[in-house]
């Protein structure tokens, strides 16, 4: 038997992340656990992860948005790119981002969306990439359209994308959705809201870039996505 | 060295079959792996209705008790349940993997369960109800109240194993906090 030293994964500070019961969004009533959470020391299990990066974007085209179809959809042509990082600024290289949205009239080609917005031929709304030795990653797409959903009497989303992270291990999913910033309806929204902490808030709404802007094309939105940092202190395991 | 802040969790919504589902997603290994069976359940809220919109991730390591993807293996699945809130995956039963403590993990999934009204993945584990004496001595088993550890088993079917998922109710899934 050898002796392996690993690292975990460190914990996100308390508030990071929304609380799973959530009175204002009324889908987690029945859907959040009510027994407490049983602690976990990492293992193994947890500190890896599948490394799937350039293997699932089997397309050219994955990472645009706007040139899937015979012709270009309707809407606002963006630039949506960033870095995927881990808590303490190292890049994440080659690793798989996936994305999906509503078109520019705030419809998702999906059989369940029954928001009376027309469906556009040349939008699909889903996209993949891997990131590149700095960490980044860069989308070409439209800007989503804000869409009304039942939660309560006139329930609006506030523009987003939704994002998929693997991350490295296990430990460093990530599924979340990023907003545009100056949103009108950010103040009504109870899933943007479900984080509490403003600051965390803040850190899922891209910022307008002009830089980055493309002149004469396409506005440029910058979103970088932080992901945990490694333990300092390894513990050893056994093998 | 500053810390950068981590991206908060968001639920992965009700349309998330646009994009994240793939079309050999449910397969950690081939239709014709040496000892391929399949884990198969159903995801239920806390009414004991089926989850028609949720998505079930499993990670695990191989027949050698190794992670990673090598050839034929990916380790990794990605099922959306049905209509009737049902998910099935293709794999093969892990080995054994160390624990940091210098015990013996008994073969397992680790699982990540997203759905509309679940604003951050709940995280579970897959032992196998056929595994008594690894099931016995693993650590994590033992961190979880004896009365509820058969939430974590998966019982022999003929096809495989019958996995289902409880996020409430008196069957409740025991989660981690991991």
């Amino acid at each position: 038997m050898s002796v392996e030293l690993i690292r975990g994964y460190r914990r996100d500070e308390p508030g990071t992340h929304p609380d799973l019961a959530d009175e204002a969004y009324r889908s987690t009533r029945l859907r959040h656990p009510r027994q407490p959470l049983v602690y976990l020391p990492h293992t193994i299990t947890e500190i890896t992860g599948p490394q799937l990066g350039r293997e699932r974007v089997v397309g050219a085209l994955d990472h645009d948005l706007t040139r899937r179809h015979a012709g270009e959809p309707l809407g606002e042509r963006i630039t949506v790119g960033g870095r995927v990082l881990d808590a303490d600024g190292r890049p994440l290289r080659n690793t798989l981002v996936e994305i999906w949205q509503a078109n520019a009239a705030g419809r998702y080609r999906h059989k369940g969306d029954q928001h009376p917005a027309p469906l556009d031929p040349n939008f699909s709304g889903a996209g993949r990439c891997v990131t590149d030795d700095d960490g980044r990653y860069a989308f070409t797409t439209i800007k989503p359209g804000a869409y009304p959903w039942g939660n309560h009497h006139n329930a609006w989303r506030p523009q987003h994308i939704h994002f998929s992270l693997l991350g490295e291990a296990f430990a460093q999913r990530l599924v979340t959705q990023m907003y545009f910033p100056g949103d009108p309806l950010f103040a009504f929204d109870p899933i943007y809201n479900s984080v509490r902490d403003p600051a965390g808030r803040e850190r899922m709404v891209a910022r307008f870039d002009l830089d980055r802007t493309v002149p004469e094309w396409a506005l440029a939105y910058e979103f970088d996505l932080v992901l945990r940092g490694r333990e300092q202190t390894p513990f050893e395991e056994e093998h | 060295m500053t810390r950068l802040g981590t991206t908060p969790s968001q639920t992965v919504g009700p349309f998330f079959s646009i994009g994240l589902p793939w079309p050999d997603g449910p397969f950690v290994v081939g239709a014709d792996a040496p000892g391929a069976f399949t884990i198969s359940g159903t995801v239920f809220d806390g009414e004991g209705a089926p989850i028609p919109d949720a998505v079930v991730e499993t990670w695990q390591a191989g027949a050698d008790g190794r992670f990673g993807e090598r050839d034929g293996f990916r380790g990794f699945a990605r099922a959306a349940t049905a209509e009737d809130g049902t998910f099935a995956i293709r794999t093969i039963k892990p080995a054994p993997v160390p624990s940091p403590d210098g015990a013996t993990q008994a073969p397992h999934l680790a699982v990540s369960l997203f759905a509309r009204g679940l604003l951050h993945r709940t995280v579970t584990r897959i032992y196998f109800a056929d595994e008594e004496a690894a099931n016995a001595a693993d650590p994590t088993l033992a961190r979880v109240p004896a009365a509820r550890r058969g939430t974590l088993l998966a019982h022999p079917v003929p096809d495989g194993y019958r996995f289902d998922l409880h996020l409430q109710g008196p069957d409740e899934t025991v989660f981690f906090d991991v």
